[in-house]
């Protein structure tokens, strides 16, 4: 059933979809310098000797989880329809494993 | 080429079947696997209850009882009824939802002989060395100390298992997710559909850290790794950890289905809608969820102090809630229904009760402070058979008699099956009732006997004719499936007279691709609604015409068997020199025959139109 959304007849909306292409090959320009952009700020925020550790690896790993996003929304198409029980999927094993590391990080003794 | 309605000999049908990715097919593999596994999971209970059944008795050895301890322990959990809940999934869901099969009829396939060797290999330990004796959950402060080869069976075979377990709940995800007929929104789906669900999702989560803690202790055992070691810097509660974040929902992952095949059964049986469907999909839904936070419950004595133990204790007591949602949903069905007492229908009512018992002692055992006392006594040894044979193995005797007419086209017998339910359940009560007992007067767990004069005797006495009891029920069981295979008369199809749900609108057994044409579905218990119509069949959503079915193929055994054959070179690796060749020589074939699966096209075969014709004119039996 809900498979279908984006099987296509080739021969239907050809303006409309090339329209559409267009706009998605823009955002996936886009996307793609800033990840770029992102890689080279963490890259800075290592090298850099004014930035202590204590503020350099939560800073990357906050561009990280950027680029994540990115990846997800514009390389792989999340942002389509159709894909919303995959985004559930991983939103529920994100939380899952946040609840799990969390737990360790605060109550259970190791 | 279509294998309809041709005789075969013996060798075409085991190769049949070695080779089938029919799901139909696919599940009756699992049940006799998880059949002869139950079986032999039933053997190790009877020599531990026969062990137990004086003070001071010598039956077998201490050491050959931890043995049998664990392996009945491992075997039962992994091997019998993880399968046949399989086998129940395997058989009904595709049916259900109303499609032709699972979304990878090859990865069905491979998931069932992953799970095969995985288990073959694990009780190969008791004729190489030793079985595995440190408990099923094998804790490494023990399972590292073991001398015999036991654990590292334990450790490869549910690797390997495990993978085919995973490899199936994907299936499942997927193919419930994509291949519904027409009209099967989400909520219209069959509870025992939802449950299976639900079910796939857990085991999507949960098998990952079992994996890496099996993959740590491989390390430990066989490699010269130190996860567990803090004699080298490692840390022994970090597999506690693992485990029971895999273990606790484990259990979910087993009593879920059993939940969705007694919604099926109250239902069908009280000819009544389910009771409050949507509030039954929630608290199936929250019990999955809540299931991961639960972990530490197993583990209150470790020492993680006062906090975590109560917030632990609380989310576990919060589990109560849902499960009561259903127990209330299931009694307000019966409620006003008119009810037959089938023997399916007696395993429903009987669960309940039982299982109540079970999620009582539960909440008993959640208090953190009182289960300080409870803790590695037998009240746990009883809780724990209270949940899962008074819930999971209940339901996978009322599931096998419910949809057995579905999977072999004989009814079962009714007489006999309701001594095996009277013997099964008379058994069971005295068997594990009076271990609450034999547990508050302090009887520890795991004990391989206990000495006379301390009040265990009669207690200790009565479980093990209890168990007796359950041994006779199995045997009627048994004894039931043969008679009913060499003289039941063959049924339409829908037996029971009352079925509901989409499976009892096609043949029993079902054709090789269950619906000539797929089903238009137009509400909950679809054909329910078709027949209160007053309508023969179903409402097709499609003209009739060609279909399009998988080829069959040896490719999954052959996968399964490399690492069968490599997981023994890697065991024996440190004892003998043939280890690391035989071991890199399995994970070759393993890795040969996937390189053939991804290079060979394999397009499948159509079914035509005038063979689907003919068949539906035969029906049933065809």
């Amino acid at each position: 059933m809900a498979n279908h959304t984006h099987v296509q007849n080739p021969k239907v909306d050809v303006q409309y979809r090339r329209k559409k292409n267009a706009e998605e090959m823009k955002h996936q320009i886009v996307s793609f310098t800033l990840m770029i952009f992102l890689t080279l700020i963490a890259f800075f925020a290592v090298g850099y000797e004014g930035f202590s550790a204590w503020f350099s690896v939560p800073f990357i790993l906050l561009l990280a989880v950027v680029q994540v996003i990115f990846q997800l929304y514009y390389f792989m198409h999340m942002s389509h329809k159709g894909h919303e029980l995959p985004a559930l999927f991983i939103y529920g094993g994100v939380v899952v494993a946040f609840v799990t590391i969390w737990a360790f990080l605060t109550v259970v003794w190791i | 080429m279509s294998t309809l309605a041709r005789k075969k000999g013996v060798g075409a049908v085991i190769w049949d079947y070695l080779t089938t990715v029919d799901h139909k097919k696919i599940a009756i593999l699992y049940l006799i696997a998880g059949g002869v596994f139950f079986l032999l999971g039933g053997l190790e209970a009877m020599i531990i209850r026969i062990q137990l059944a004086v003070p001071n008795n010598d039956f077998i050895s201490a050491g050959f009882y931890n043995e049998v301890l664990t392996m009945h322990g491992t075997t039962m959990i992994f091997l019998a009824a993880m399968p046949l809940v399989f086998a129940m999934m395997n058989a009904v869901v595709p049916i259900q939802i109303g499609a032709r099969d699972v979304a990878f009829p090859f990865l069905n396939s491979l998931g069932f002989w992953l799970f095969f060797f995985g288990g073959v290999f694990l009780n190969l330990s008791w004729f190489l060395g030793g079985a595995p004796d440190a408990g099923w959950t094998s804790y490494a402060s023990l399972s590292l100390a073991s001398p015999t080869h036991g654990i590292d069976f334990y450790v490869l075979g549910l690797q390997i298992s495990g993978l085919g377990t995973l490899i199936g709940g994907i299936n499942f995800l997927v193919t419930i997710i994509n291949m519904r007929a027409p009209g099967m929104t989400y909520m219209r789906m069959p509870m025992f559909t939802w449950a299976t669900f639900v079910t796939s999702a857990l085991i999507l989560f949960a098998f990952p850290p079992l994996t890496v803690g099996l993959i740590f202790m491989m390390m430990d055992r066989l490699f010269g790794g130190n996860f567990f070691d803090p004699a080298l810097g490692g840390n022994t509660i970090i597999w506690e950890h693992l485990f029971w974040i895999f273990g606790h929902p484990e259990v979910y992952i087993l009593v879920l289905p059993a939940f969705g095949i007694f919604s099926e059964i109250f239902a069908t049986f009280s000819r009544k809608r389910l009771f409050g469907y949507s509030s039954m999909v929630f608290a199936t839904v929250l019990i999955g969820f809540l299931g991961f936070m639960v972990w530490a419950h197993h583990m209150f004595t470790v020492g993680m102090g006062p906090i975590a133990n109560a917030i632990f204790a609380v989310a576990t007591m919060a589990i109560a809630v849902p499960t009561g949602i259903k127990i209330f949903n299931w009694l307000f069905t019966m409620w006003g229904g008119s009810i037959r007492f089938t023997t399916p229908m007696m395993y429903a009512v009987a669960f309940i009760p039982s299982f109540v018992i079970g999620g009582v002692t539960g909440v008993m055992n959640a208090t953190a402070a009182a289960d300080y006392q409870y803790h590695d006594s037998y009240f746990v040894v009883a809780h724990f058979h209270y949940v899962i044979v008074g819930g999971v193995v209940f339901a996978l005797l009322a599931g096998a008699h419910y949809w057995w007419p579905k999977m072999f086209g004989k009814m079962l017998d009714e007489k006999l099956g309701k001594v095996t339910f009277w013997l099964f359940f008379i058994g069971f009560h005295l068997t594990f009732f009076i271990q609450h007992f034999l547990g508050l007067m302090g009887m520890p767990r795991r004990v391989f006997t206990f000495l006379p004069g301390q009040g265990f005797e009669t207690g200790n006495m009565i479980s093990t004719v209890g168990a007796f009891f359950m041994a006779a029920g199995t045997v009627v069981l048994l004894a039931n499936v043969v008679i009913t295979t060499v003289k039941g008369k063959r049924v339409g199809n829908d037996p029971w007279e009352d079925g509901r749900t989409l499976e009892w609108a096609v043949s029993s057994p079902a054709p090789e691709y269950n619906f000539a044409q797929t089903p238009l579905v137009r509400g909950l218990d679809a054909y329910w609604i078709e027949k209160m119509e007053g309508k023969k069949g179903l409402t097709p959503a499609e003209p009739l015409g060609d279909i399009h079915m998988p080829n069959p193929s040896i490719l999954p055994f052959v996968i399964s068997l490399g690492l069968f054959v490599s997981a023994f070179g890697f065991l024996f690796h440190q004892d003998h020199a043939w280890g690391t060749p035989v071991g890199v020589f399995g994970l070759i074939i393993t890795l040969g025959a996937m390189f053939f699966r991804s290079i060979i096209d394999d397009h499948g075969f159509h079914i035509h139109k005038e063979e689907v014709m003919e068949a539906e004119k035969k029906g049933a039996g065809a």
